[in-house]
């Protein structure tokens, strides 16, 4: 202890300020131990299991050892011809689903935007899938589809044979059009949000200015909404990326893989194919193109920031 | 080039109503804007002034009456093709354009063709000082700066009037003034026709060539500045109107020896000839008399009771606030150097016009 009386406070507040400082820390990693433990448990440890189980090769027999093959198994399943067939039907089903589902989440906002007598219904109406999951909304078009008893058959003039599900053509866009269905209350409630935080000055400007109904939309409205249409288009991706639930119940990746996107060959390749260590690589490919694309993202959410400050 | 029809008004309002719902906010407005003409209209928030100015650029439709602009009926006509231009006092820029896109909008609408936009915004720029600006977004500009792009954006095309909504209220004060200045320059310069909402009367006075003032949707006086502040049509007007506002003060009156009297909280004031003559005229028992705190005096003389409640020593010209033994303030010009104390007991002298006004709806009885 220093003799200096004034040194020996200075010395006893530093010794207070660290102490309280280690108390601090303390109880944040209190608090964040529950979020921690959690997220380690259920997405941590199984990321990382995932990686080492795509090291691992899976023996072609139950009960037999696997062995360990390292990041060579990473490169077989990028270059196998299941995994580039499966990622070009990804590829399609997020063309056919994202930009027609946007497309007409803004249609069905705009619409909705005019105040009129009765639009909280069609609102209700058009929001009320978010409150749907993809079984119900599965089972629901699983029927209409049916070539048996099915209303579209009916209404299309298709009595018995196979039905839309089972077209090696139409199976793909069929399952599309269950996901925009299914995903349009969420697009529709987003783009709405978004309309009504278009100032109404500036479209009434836009109108004394000379500007027609479709040029305001095109130059003011759109470019407005634009920063909504890339969320909407991101989210959109990413879960059309996972779509599995409508798969499932649907196709089963039929008829003849022609709906066998990437995460449906994931779910066959291991459960049941039991190739534990190939569909492990193949889910740390997905994993990593969908990070990416939360990466793409997030800097894109930062640089929005600019239109709330005009 | 259009021919007009000859003496047309660029912009006319015929016996217009505009109701929300139960609410009439404007009622039975008959209004001519004449060519060249910078025309206010002033009143109190909420009074219907804005309304009329969207019902110009075709924002509202009128539930009745017809809007004419250069002579054309143009009450059924879409906004975009009236020919007016709006500044608004929010400037409604587009954020996610730039000056130079901003101002071109109203011309790539109208589908004018690639050079002689770039010819007119490049104009228009140089007219508002915004050379140097075009490339940025509203965003990176001050709000002088965003004030002057809308303007640009507004005489880029040449319309046949402008329709100005509160163009100055969201400047700072300083600010405001010179912007004031820089209107009415640009409105000599260039000829155009204003049409120009505010609440604020000094830039009423300051900038109009004429004062429509208007309460709850009704027109009240139509007026040079000086008309409007020397002679109002009403009490109303008188109020608010002139800085500061005239007292208007309920009276009774009565004849005392062949002089007309009027008896008011605190006292009693002679009223001049040709106010008397009106109110024998009238047969009136009870008036407001008005009178601007330029035409009191704090004297010894003085034939009103009075205590001082608030001096305001500053500016050129300093006033004392002053209660009535009824609880009225009173505005009182006060002499050079002279400051009353707080809560002194003064008399209030009347050394100028009084102008009288009529029971019940208000209007000026007095002539002159």
């Amino acid at each position: 202890m220093p003799a200096d009386p004034e040194r020996r406070r200075t010395v006893r507040r530093h010794r207070g300020r660290r102490a309280r400082r280690l108390g601090e820390a303390a109880s944040g990693v209190a608090l964040m131990a529950p979020a921690l433990a959690v997220f380690a448990t259920f997405s941590f440890y199984p990321l990382g299991r995932a990686l080492w189980l795509g090291m691992q090769r899976t023996p072609p027999f139950p009960n037999l050892p696997s062995h360990f093959v390292g990041l060579s198994q990473y490169g077989s399943a990028l270059t196998s011809p299941a995994f580039t067939a499966s990622l070009g039907r990804t590829g399609m089903f997020v063309a056919l689903t994202v930009p027609a589902g946007i497309a007409l989440g803004i249609a069905l906002a705009a619409l909705t935007q005019r105040q009129l007598a009765g639009m909280r219904v069609f609102r209700t109406i058009y929001s009320s899938t978010v409150a749907t999951s993809t079984a119900v909304a599965s089972v629901i078009f699983f029927t209409l589809l049916n070539p048996q008893v099915g209303l579209f058959s009916y209404w299309l003039g298709i009595r018995g044979g196979t039905g839309v599900l089972q077209n090696p053509t139409w199976a793909l866009p069929a399952v599309s059009v269950v996901s925009i269905w299914q995903n349009i209350g969420f697009t529709f409630i987003l783009m709405s949000a978004a309309l009504a935080a278009v100032p109404e000055d500036l479209l009434a400007a836009a109108r004394v200015d000379g500007a027609s109904a479709w040029f305001r939309f095109r130059t003011i409205t759109l470019p407005m909404l634009s920063p909504t249409i890339f969320f909407a288009a991101v989210v959109g991706i990413i879960g059309a990326f996972q779509a599995f639930g409508q798969i499932d119940l649907l196709t089963q990746g039929g008829p003849n893989d022609h709906t066998l996107v990437l995460i449906y060959l994931i779910y066959r390749t291991a459960f049941v194919n039991n190739d534990y260590g190939l569909a492990a690589a193949w889910s740390v490919v997905l994993f990593l193109i969908l990070l990416v694309l939360t990466l793409v993202q997030f800097r894109f959410l930062e640089r929005r920031v600019f239109y709330a400050g005009a | 080039m259009v021919v007009q029809p000859a003496g047309a008004s660029p912009v006319a309002l015929e016996s217009v109503e505009k109701r929300f719902g139960d609410v009439v906010a404007v009622r039975d407005l008959d209004l001519q804007v004449r060519a060249g003409e910078f025309l206010v209209l002033l009143g109190p928030s909420g009074c219907g002034k804005s309304t009329v100015l969207r019902l110009v650029a075709g924002l509202e439709e009128p539930t009745a009456g017809r809007i004419l602009i250069d002579g054309r009926d143009v009450t059924d006509v879409d906004p975009k093709d009236r020919d007016v231009a709006m500044v608004f006092q929010s400037y409604a820029l587009y954020p996610h354009l730039s000056v130079r896109r901003n101002i071109e909008f109203p011309l790539r609408a109208r589908g004018v063709e690639r050079a002689q936009r770039d010819r007119l915004v490049l104009d228009a720029a140089h007219a508002l000082a915004l050379d140097d600006l075009l490339e940025r977004k509203p965003a990176q500009l001050s709000g002088g700066q965003r004030q002057r792009v809308a303007l640009a954006r507004a005489i880029v095309r040449r319309p046949r009037a402008f329709l100005m909504d509160e163009p100055l209220s969201n400047l700072d004060a300083q600010l405001r003034v010179g912007m004031r200045a820089e209107l009415v320059e640009l409105h000599a310069q260039l000829g155009i026709t204003v049409l120009y909402v505010t609440h604020d009367q000094t830039e009423a006075v300051t900038m109009g060539d004429r004062i429509a003032v208007m309460v709850a949707g009704t027109l009240q006086q139509l007026g040079t500045p000086e008309e409007v502040h020397d002679a109002p049509a009403n009490a109303f007007v008188a109020g608010f109107v002139g800085s500061p506002p005239m007292n208007v003060v309920p009276a009774t009156v009565h004849d005392e020896d062949g002089q007309l009297v009027a008896e008011v909280d605190g006292g009693r004031v002679v009223l001049p000839d040709a106010a008397a003559a009106a109110v024998r005229r009238a047969g009136l028992q009870t008036a407001s008399i008005g009178i601007r705190p330029a035409s009191l005096r704090l004297s010894p003389a003085g034939t009103i009771r009075a205590r001082v409640a608030m001096v305001e020593p500053f500016g050129d010209v300093p006033h004392a606030a002053c209660r009535l033994p009824g609880g009225q303030l009173v505005l009182v010009q006060l002499d050079p150097g002279h400051r009353p104390r707080t809560g002194e007991v003064v008399t209030v002298a009347c050394t100028g016009t009084i102008h009288l006004f009529a029971p019940g709806d208000g209007r000026r009885i007095d002539a002159g």
